[in-house]
Order: C-alpha cells, then sequence, then structure tokens
C-alpha cells in the first residue's frame, strides 16, 4: 500500500496553489519558479493540468545518475534526489520523459518532488482537489465509477 | 521588505530610458501597494488638468503586497492613470497571472511615461528590461498578439496588452491580461494605446518572501476555511460565478430593465448565472492563488454567436442582456468575448448599447446614423454587430466608442446616459437599493459598484441585512465600505474574498507578510487615506460636488414594476450626511484637519 499524487485535470482551475505551497514549504518563501509542481494552461481553451515527478517504478532518472544521488527508497518506493549528491550534470532533465526534473538557474539546482515526506502541500492547498494524496491503487476508484455509471444510465433507462 | 519586493521600475517611451528606484518604506505602509501606490504616484507626479491621451499622462501597473502569495484570492493588480472615459483617476482592477509574474520580477510597480515614436511592447525578465518594436503586432486582436509575443519571448510570458480598441482609442477600452482579464474600465486601454503601447510581457524567478511565515500560514488557513465555509465564497460563484447575481437582483426589484427604464424582467433567468452552468460553461477557473474559481470558461456553439473564451460576468450578462431588453445568453457571450478579443470593458460597452436603443426607440437617432441596423430593444444580433464595430472602430461603432454620455449629448439628450460622472453605471438600480445610489454619485471613478458594494449588507444580507430602502445609517455604510475596499484593492486581494472575511482577517495576514504591524482600524484607515486622495486629485481636475450625482430618471422615475415598483433613489438625504461625515465642508472638499490626520498635505 503506498500513496500517490492522482491529478484530476479536470478539476484544476489554474490557480497555482500548488506551485506557491511547494514553494514555500521547500524554500520559505513564494518563489514559483522554484516550485516542484508545475501547472500548465491553456488559456483559450481554459484548460490547466498540474504535473510533477511520478516516482517510477523504472524511473529513467536513476541508471542515468552518475554519482547515485537519484535512488530509490525500497520501502516507500519513492525517487529520491539526495542535494549533497548531486553534481548538478542535469542527466536526469534528459532523461525524464515528462520533464519532472528540472533546473532550477537561479539557485543551480535540480528540482523534484519529493511528496515533501509524505504529507505533500500541493494536496493540501488545491481548492478544488485537483491533486490528491491516495491510495495507488484505489486512486482511479472514482474515475471508474464516474465512467461506469454511463453504462448504468444506458442500460438501466 | 517582505510581501512588496522593494523596486519601482520606471521606463520612459519618449526617450527610451528605463531606471529602477527604491519603494520606501514608509510610503509603501500608508498606501500598502497597487491602487494605493498607483493613486499616489499619480497626485505626486502628474498634473490633474493633463489631457488623458497626452504623453504627459502617466500609466501605472501595480500588484500589492499579497501578490504572488497564497494569500486566499489575493494574485490582483491595478492599473491607475487618468481616465480619458472621464478625467478622473481610474484605477482599474484586474485577477489573472500577470500581476504575480511582476512582482516575482522584481516589482512592485511599473510606471509607463511619455509616448513611443512607434508601436512598441516591453519585455521584462528579471532584471532585463527592452524596449521593442510592435510594428507587426499593431492591430492585431487579444489572442493574436499574446501568441506572436509568446513567439519571441518565452512561451510562458504572462502579457498585459490592448487589442485594437486601446489602439484607436475606444474611450473605454481595457488593458487585458492572460487574454480574458480586465483592467476594464475609464479608458485605461486608451491609454496604453496613446502611448503607442502594445502590450507588456513579463516573466519572473525571483521571490515574493514573508516576514513571518509561520504566522502567515496560519492565518491563510483560518482565512480559506472561512471562505470555504461561506456559502458564497465557498460553494456559489464556482458553481454559478458572479452571474448567479441575475435572479437575486432582479427578484429584489433592482435589475435595469433598457436602460434604466424600470428594475424588474420575468426573462432575467434566461441570462443569469444556473442558465449559463447549464448551457455555455465548460469549467470554473481561478486567477491566481485563487479559491473561489468564479471565472467561467465557456463555449457557444450556436454558428451565429460561435466562439470560446471566458465569461460573461453578471455585470457583462446584464449589460448585453437585460439592460438592451435581450435574453439570448449566447449573444451577450458573444458581446463578451468580442469585448475580450478587441480588449474593451464591457459594462459601457452594453450599457452605451443600450443608450443607444432608448436613443433610437424615441426616434432621436435613426437607420441612417445606424448604417442601417435597427436599434431595437431585445434585437441580439444588432447588439452583437455594434459591439463588432466598435471594436474594429467603423460605422456606427465609432460614435459608441465614445461612450454614452458624449454619444446621447452628441444627439442633444445627455440625460438619457446613465452615468454618474461620465461612467456607466452597472447592474444595480439605485431607486431599488439607497445605499449603492450614494456609492454611485460619489464614487472616485464614476459609476461604479466596485468602490463600495453595499449590495452586500443591502441585498445579499453579508455580514448582515440592511434594509435596502432607508437612507438612514446608508452615509456610514457606504464610507465604511468604500474605505475597506480601497485598503482591500490595495493590498492586492480579490473583493470576492469578502464572502467569507473582512478587514481584520485581512489586517492579520498583511501583518505577517509585510512584517509592518496593521491593526484592522489602521488597515482601513489607510482605504481612507487612499479615498481622500483620489478624491483631492478629482476635484484638482475641476470636479465639483455638483458631479456628485445621479441621472435625473434615478432621482424622479420612479420604478414601474417588480419588488421596489413605486421607488426612487433619496440621493439628497444621505449626500450632506456623507460629507459630513466623511469629514468634508459642505462642498463635499476634504477639510485641512481631516487630511493632516490621515498625513496628507493640505
Amino acid at each position: 500500500m503506498a500513496n500517490m499524487l492522482m491529478i484530476q485535470a479536470d478539476k484544476c482551475t489554474g490557480c497555482h496553489n500548488c506551485m506557491l505551497a511547494c514553494s514555500m514549504t521547500h524554500e520559505a518563501s513564494f518563489r514559483i519558479s522554484a516550485a516542484r509542481v508545475h501547472v500548465y494552461t491553456w488559456e483559450q481553451e481554459g484548460f490547466s493540468v498540474p504535473m510533477m515527478c511520478q516516482h517510477c517504478r523504472d524511473a529513467p532518472c536513476i541508471p542515468v545518475c552518475t554519482v547515485n544521488a537519484m535512488t530509490r527508497d525500497s520501502e516507500t518506493g519513492w525517487v529520491n534526489l539526495d542535494q549533497a549528491k548531486c553534481i548538478g550534470c542535469k542527466m536526469c532533465v534528459h532523461a525524464c520523459p515528462f520533464g519532472n526534473s528540472v533546473w532550477d538557474e537561479a539557485s543551480h539546482k535540480i528540482l523534484k518532488c519529493d511528496y515533501c515526506g509524505g504529507d505533500p502541500a500541493c494536496a493540501k492547498f488545491c481548492p478544488t482537489q485537483a491533486i490528491q494524496w491516495v491510495d495507488d491503487v484505489a486512486a482511479t476508484q472514482s474515475r471508474k465509477r464516474a465512467f461506469a455509471a454511463k453504462f448504468k444510465a444506458a442500460f438501466t433507462e | 521588505m517582505h510581501g512588496w519586493v522593494g523596486n519601482i521600475l520606471r521606463v520612459n517611451l519618449t526617450t527610451g530610458k528605463v531606471s529602477k528606484e527604491p519603494l520606501g518604506p514608509a510610503l509603501a505602509k500608508d498606501y500598502i501597494g497597487a491602487r494605493g501606490l498607483g493613486a499616489k504616484v499619480l497626485f505626486d507626479e502628474v498634473d490633474p488638468r493633463v489631457d488623458p491621451l497626452s504623453p504627459d499622462n502617466k500609466l501605472i501597473f501595480a500588484p500589492g503586497p499579497f501578490t504572488g502569495t497564497y494569500a486566499p484570492s489575493a494574485g490582483r493588480y491595478n492599473v491607475v492613470t487618468k481616465a480619458p472615459l472621464n478625467g478622473t483617476i481610474a484605477a482599474a482592477n484586474s485577477g489573472g497571472t500577470w500581476g504575480p509574474a511582476l512582482k516575482y520580477a522584481g516589482y512592485d510597480a511599473l510606471i509607463v511615461e511619455g509616448k513611443a515614436p512607434k508601436p512598441v511592447y516591453l519585455w521584462i525578465k528579471d532584471d532585463r528590461v527592452e524596449i521593442r518594436g510592435a510594428g507587426h503586432l499593431w492591430g492585431k486582436i487579444v489572442p493574436e498578439t499574446s501568441e506572436a509575443i509568446r513567439a519571441e519571448t518565452d512561451e510562458d510570458a504572462h502579457i498585459a496588452c490592448i487589442g485594437p480598441a486601446g489602439e484607436h482609442q475606444v474611450l473605454f477600452a481595457a488593458i487585458m491580461n492572460d487574454l480574458h482579464r480586465a483592467a476594464g474600465r475609464g479608458g485605461v486601454g486608451a491609454v496604453m494605446g496613446a502611448k503607442h503601447l502594445k502590450a507588456v510581457a513579463v516573466i519572473g524567478t525571483g521571490a515574493v518572501t514573508c516576514a513571518d511565515a509561520e504566522a502567515f500560514t496560519a492565518a491563510v488557513w483560518k482565512a480559506r476555511k472561512m471562505i470555504q465555509a461561506h456559502p458564497t465564497g465557498g460553494t456559489g460563484l464556482r458553481l454559478y460565478g458572479s452571474d448567479i447575481l441575475a435572479n437575486i437582483i432582479n427578484q429584489t426589484g433592482a435589475h435595469p430593465v433598457r436602460n434604466f427604464q424600470d428594475g424588474y424582467s420575468p426573462d432575467a433567468d434566461k441570462i443569469g448565472g444556473e442558465s449559463l452552468s447549464k448551457k455555455e460553461l465548460q469549467r470554473p477557473k481561478g486567477c491566481f492563488a485563487c479559491i473561489i474559481s468564479c471565472g467561467r470558461v465557456t463555449k457557444v456553439t450556436n454558428p451565429k454567436y460561435a466562439g470560446m473564451g471566458e465569461g460573461p460576468e453578471y455585470e457583462s450578462a446584464w449589460s448585453f442582456g437585460t439592460d438592451c431588453g435581450i435574453y439570448d445568453l449566447d449573444a451577450a457571450t458573444k458581446a463578451n468575448y468580442y469585448c475580450n478579443e478587441f480588449g474593451m470593458d464591457t459594462i459601457t460597452m452594453g450599457a452605451t448599447v443600450a443608450c443607444a436603443m432608448e436613443l433610437y426607440e424615441k426616434g432621436f437617432i435613426t437607420l441612417a446614423d445606424t448604417g442601417g441596423i435597427a436599434l431595437d430593444w431585445g434585437n441580439a444580433e444588432a447588439m452583437v454587430e455594434m459591439v463588432r464595430l466598435t471594436g474594429v472602430g467603423e460605422g456606427f461603432g465609432k460614435k459608441l466608442g465614445l461612450g454614452s454620455y458624449r454619444l446621447a449629448e452628441s444627439y442633444g439628450h445627455p440625460e438619457l446616459s446613465m452615468t454618474a460622472k461620465k461612467m456607466e453605471m452597472p447592474a444595480y438600480d439605485p431607486r431599488a437599493v439607497q445605499g449603492i445610489g450614494l456609492n454611485y454619485a460619489t464614487s472616485n471613478r464614476g459609476g461604479c459598484h466596485m468602490r463600495g458594494y453595499t449590495i452586500e449588507p443591502e441585498v445579499l444580507g453579508n455580514p448582515e441585512k440592511v434594509d435596502k430602502d432607508v437612507t438612514e445609517g446608508k452615509a456610514e455604510l457606504v464610507i465604511s465600505w468604500q474605505n475597506t475596499s480601497a485598503a482591500l484593492d490595495a493590498s492586492g486581494a480579490c473583493f470576492f474574498s469578502t464572502f467569507g472575511i473582512g478587514a481584520d482577517e485581512h489586517a492579520a495576514m498583511l501583518s505577517a507578510v509585510t512584517g509592518v504591524a496593521y491593526t484592522p482600524a489602521e488597515f482601513v484607515e489607510c482605504g481612507e487615506r487612499i479615498w481622500n486622495l483620489e478624491r483631492m486629485w478629482n476635484l484638482k481636475t475641476g470636479m465639483t460636488s455638483s458631479d456628485d450625482t445621479l441621472p435625473r430618471r434615478l432621482l424622479k422615475d420612479a420604478l414601474k414594476s417588480g419588488a421596489s415598483k413605486g421607488s426612487v433613489s433619496r440621493l439628497s438625504e444621505m449626500l450632506p450626511e456623507y460629507y459630513a461625515r466623511r469629514g468634508w465642508d459642505t462642498n463635499g472638499v476634504p477639510t485641512t484637519a481631516k487630511l493632516h490626520s490621515l498625513g496628507l498635505g493640505g
């Protein structure tokens, strides 16, 4: 049983509260260029999506890290970045297919979501539950049920 | 500094000079920021008699100390300048995500002076400020402008720009940011166009710091919970948007119909927020740091009015709807999209069409004037076409682009312009709600509900219900809302946070983030200071107490139907007490004693 950050993009309003919470938690200031979660908004269509490290089971950032700064915790399953070991070679930036390992030019560091040690600030601050900290197996329950209800509606009319 | 970032950016478009100066801590403390900071700069640096469209007017973009933090729904900025529409101090307030970007770039304000010889735009990335040619952008509507600028600066750049309306000086042209958000009223977009400034693109990698993060975060959570527990702030606005007001205001008999000929319509529901949520609404949207999500992402599939974007708000659904005798929400939404694309204030636009419809009804203008378009009440297609013509500056649209006062005056009937100080009143009839009438008459920028939104106590019962039909106690009520709102506007907060929190919570958050102690009374006193400074500015432009009035129709012609049938605005019962309670003389001029008590020189 492990938790994950479940993204419900259809609920995202593009408010950036997640980025503010992340920045304050990690940097003790409001600097959204330092957030480990990023919100992308398509303004014409009015659609927004928050994106953060997926803590992949077979994380490409781990094998490319030459100094073993990027490791997987066998207990939690999280992909952890040890800043003390990191040499800033940016191989993880090349490797992550989602673009979730980010180079911050202001601090000269790699920024990556660390689940705030198990109490993610972004999920707490999100006003619409577009980001939820939920059990990874149960995460899709409500979405599956919502879609399954369409079958129910079709067949029980 | 904390909350504030400590710098003001100054750009002179005539000389091309770019400079940075520190934000004085005393000034920051007394005026807070945004609307307050803008008022102080305008007062100190611009001759009130200046022609608003001349290079000597200044255009100030200013966020507040909350902007860029997670104070709930507090990511706003103001544009302050002398208003082309009516010569008052225009402080236009906008949300979206542009204001925080200016803070992250390192600035509490951007002051634009002079006039560029040819169209330009500003590109600001932290310390790097460039004045770039915009000849290839001039003439483009807002979405195309934003896309083009992003392609040549940064794909994530935040853009505030004008559309064609600001370029050809529609007197109510707006400055749009993030495509769908407007610094809407008074013609701030025309000032930008007169300076040959097409856009300001910003991206910032800096920080807004917090004096006491623990206290601030605790105060933020307390405020969030109060807003979320409020039926309007926590649920109503997210489900139905501000247009939820249509039915509520109509039921109280205060929903102006056909250019304020009446105050109740049996069809108001057709253009209300509940209807919007069933038809055009795609999903809610939130500005920066917002927990209320009142924004409406909408789409119209009807081929006659097809489009997508955001809105309409209540004021816009009303101005393009009931005010014109129209109950077609698709048409009102399309008119709203045109205003966002061309960059125009929706309230003045719709109210000006409504005025034109009354002039047409009475035969003061004819088909010859309108270019063959029948401006009958309820003619939705005609209304939408008039909005488009105003945006492109063609045909009768050129006259509409002057606003209803100059339009009606040019046809010999200024009394048919439903304005206060030449700015169109929004969607609340003063005959049905006494306090809002006093607010319209005394508002520092003309007919505006946001300067002192007493609709909340008088109609919505927030925080407590006050009798809308009495005049007793209204002077005090209006003054309190005007002062508090000025402080709130100066902090970068959104007015909708008043559905949940008030000066107590704002003062607590402001003290914690800035490290400067504000009691709730001191916070409100900043608002009173800002109000008096704006008043002094307006008086120096030549305005007098004779301008603190309402159209004759609202003072003399009683409402004909609805819950407030038979009522008129009894402004004269409230205005003298208003002056007295404000510490002003009987001519509405702040006394020396009052000015000194606020630290304002006589």
